[in-house]
């Protein structure tokens, strides 16, 4: 069994958040703005996906204990 | 602290040959118009922000914050979708911004070179992500059979199971060895089923300019019950991209236990590093 191909052009509801982190966290050109110097790509990452994995399991956490 | 009313712009790429007036209502990030600032044959994707969001505190707080994370990253991401349906476009990195649209055209002015490089790439090319799940528990065993090279049959570890519980030393050496005995296989099979999974990306890979692996999805992020054991994304010519796709579906078919998921197109966010596109650049 297996699940159909996402065939259709990646619109925006259809993408799925964690895809859509791993290009825009490490993708993309990076050049230096004026305000964010002191966070580096490194930081940029761990910060959002730490983030993201607490964000998930506050939400397991709470299914379990309703 | 910066002042309540300060304004900064947030850059979201940069495009070829793009007419600011095709972009038409899209709001950025935070609600304010996106608009264009050209250098030459390049446009800066920008639109503006109060510094009490996006200044660089803020900026700190608000990444740790998922609400503001997904917001900003789908917003982002719709800007330059869009104008990549218009024009070649190189994204550039989340929460890039700076102080006015002066600095952008500095930036521009500077960058330009590199940008060219980048955008030369990227011209007539779109990113394909695929994701390679192999389902261990349920297909398991056929999936391993369908490996060229796998011989262990679906009766092997009944029969190591059987022998062992025949032993005088009890159930539990018994209970012992055919854990260990299921483990065994299962490792064989993770590696095979990873033998295949790379012989799988080579094979997609012919259809590609240029190929970058991701790192491993957390289960817990993703939602799959499958274990992911590839996460590749593709950068394919646009007359590839149904050969590409086909071959995909095809391998999805053919492998039992084996689960390929295509998502695309994307804007090419996984081919813009200046290490590959741009010799010296900065990176």
């Amino acid at each position: 069994m297996t699940v159909p191909l996402d065939v259709g052009p990646a619109g925006v509801d259809r993408v799925a958040l964690v895809d859509l982190l791993d290009r825009l966290l490490a993708g993309g050109a990076v050049i230096t703005g004026d305000l964010v110097i002191a966070i580096a790509d490194v930081d940029l990452v761990r910060i959002s996906l730490r983030a993201l994995i607490m964000s998930v399991r506050d939400e397991v956490l709470e299914e379990e204990a309703l | 602290m910066a002042d309540a009313s300060a304004t900064a712009v947030y850059l979201y790429g940069v495009a070829r040959d793009l007419d600011p007036g095709r972009l038409g209502e899209t709001a950025g990030v935070a609600g304010t118009p996106v608009r264009g600032v050209i250098v030459n044959d390049l446009t800066a994707l920008v639109s503006t922000v109060r510094l009490e969001e996006y200044g660089e505190d803020a900026l700190r707080a608000n990444l740790e914050d998922l609400t503001w994370l997904e917001l900003t990253a789908r917003t982002h991401h719709h800007v330059v979708e869009h104008a990549a349906r218009i024009a070649a476009t190189a994204p550039v990195r989340i929460a890039t911004v700076y102080r006015d649209d002066d600095r952008v055209t500095e930036v521009l002015r500077q960058e330009g070179d590199r940008f060219a490089v980048i955008l030369d790439r990227i011209t007539g090319r779109s990113e394909w992500g695929v994701k390679v799940y192999a389902h261990l528990d349920q297909a398991g065993p056929e999936a391993a059979a369908g490996v060229p090279g796998a011989s262990g049959g679906v009766g092997a570890s009944g029969g190591a199971g059987a022998s062992a519980g025949a032993g005088a030393s009890g159930a539990g050496t018994a209970y012992l060895k055919r854990r260990q005995e299921q483990r065994r296989r299962r490792e064989d099979v993770s590696r095979r089923i990873a033998e295949r999974a790379r012989s799988l990306e080579d094979e997609l890979r012919d259809h590609a300019v240029a190929v970058r692996r991701h790192p491993p999805q957390d289960p817990a992020l993703s939602g799959h019950s499958g274990t992911l054991i590839s996460n590749m994304a593709y950068l394919l010519d646009e007359e590839r991209v149904t050969s590409f796709r086909a071959a995909a579906e095809d391998l999805d078919r053919r492998l039992t236990g084996i689960e390929v998921e295509v998502t695309g197109p994307w804007p090419p966010y996984s081919f813009i590093d200046a290490e590959e596109t741009a010799p010296g650049g900065r990176r």
